[in-house]
């Protein structure tokens, strides 16, 4: 199999942790910065929308190195997702296709499914539900949190930081509650 | 002298952001092109090890797969390998600077909060990254979830008085 061909495949768990893990010492050495994401959305705030809200008074201009990142990432998928493709559709566990097709989801070529995120679903309940109100709670939920699973569950458990693991154990919780008990009454809308 | 009580700055560094600039050094813009390739790199592991897949997130959260447990433990044990290291080896920044990490205390938001991310987690599909990540690879209609986001981190910083920290 040739390079080129293996790097199109779907990258194995243990190519893509170590890589990611060496996020946290880059950012350290090329510039003192502690990896985290959900900062960039605070930046956006103090930038746009300060209104005068001392969360925001800030100089934000002194993190701009996190946008900059940001759009590193947005180009980076621009890329994977253009030029290194994987042909074949993402393979899923049987059991959650079984599941999904009750609720007619069989379309699984995208990163999200198309079926349930795409923009005339944005004016059903089911829409708003999945994409804003979703939405809403990332952002919301990360910063009330301090960080998000960049922040806390890489950087702060890198650091041997216990809150961060709190964090982490919480976000968890939150995923199973969603995924096993609240997202199939969403879905059955 | 400033206090924590008037000197936002303080704040904004130990309690919310998690991403801690420290460098006392000013640059010329272009010095932040490092970033972005840092960014680019972890965008294309983003999709290609599938982490900003609402499929994957899913198997995570019914057990059905053990991927994205193997990309996050990996990571994590790479980070603390490397901080121990860094710290270890006194190792500098490329600029001679000395490499600070700052403690984290604890505070009820990381329950609540927490919590409540972890909900939006498992319906998008998606931790901030790869939200990016996910409009990046072509399904643009996720700028509304982007944007939504924006607005909840703003309703956060409006309502912060009042909530339990």
């Amino acid at each position: 199999m040739s390079i080129v061909e293996w790097i199109k495949h779907p990258w194995p768990w243990y190519v893509a942790g170590p890589l990611i893990g060496l996020t946290v010492p880059a950012l350290l050495i090329i510039g003192n910065k502690s990896f985290g994401i959900s900062s960039s959305l605070r930046h956006f705030c103090a930038a746009c929308i300060p209104a005068n809200i001392p969360f925001f008074k800030y100089d934000w201009k002194k993190e701009i190195w996190n946008l900059f990142f940001v759009l590193g990432i947005t180009l980076g998928a621009v890329i994977a997702a253009n030029l290194l493709a994987d042909p074949e559709p993402v393979k899923i566990n049987a059991k959650l296709a079984a599941d999904l097709a009750g609720y007619s989801i069989t379309d699984y070529s995208g990163m999200v499914p198309h079926q349930l995120f795409n923009w005339q679903n944005l004016l059903t309940i089911k829409g708003l539900l999945m994409m804003v109100l979703g939405g809403f709670m990332v952002g919301f939920g990360t910063r009330y949190a301090g960080g998000c699973t960049s922040g806390h569950s890489i950087m702060g458990l890198s650091a041997l930081q216990w809150p961060s693991l709190v964090a982490t154990c919480c976000f968890m919780i939150g995923g199973f509650i969603m995924s096993n008990l609240i997202l199939p009454l969403i879905l059955s809308l | 002298m400033q206090t924590p009580e008037t000197n936002t700055d303080f704040e904004v560094r130990s309690l919310d952001a998690m991403c801690v600039n420290e460098s006392q050094l000013t640059h010329k813009w272009y010095h932040n092109i490092k970033y972005m390739i840092v960014g680019l790199a972890f965008g294309i592991v983003f999709v290609k090890a599938e982490i900003i897949s609402w499929f994957r997130i899913q198997e995570m959260f019914r057990l059905q797969s053990f991927h994205m447990y193997g990309v996050i433990g990996s990571a994590v044990v790479t980070g603390i390998i490397s901080v121990w290291l860094i710290k270890k080896f006194s190792i500098k920044t490329i600029y001679g600077e000395t490499i600070i990490l700052h403690p984290r205390s604890f505070n009820k938001g990381q329950i609540y909060g927490g919590l409540l991310f972890g909900l939006g987690w498992a319906i998008t599909g998606a931790c901030p990254g790869p939200l990016y990540a996910q409009i990046g690879s072509g399904a643009y209609v996720i700028v509304i979830t982007l944007l939504s986001a924006v607005a909840g981190t703003w309703v956060y910083g409006y309502v912060r008085e009042k909530l339990p920290h």
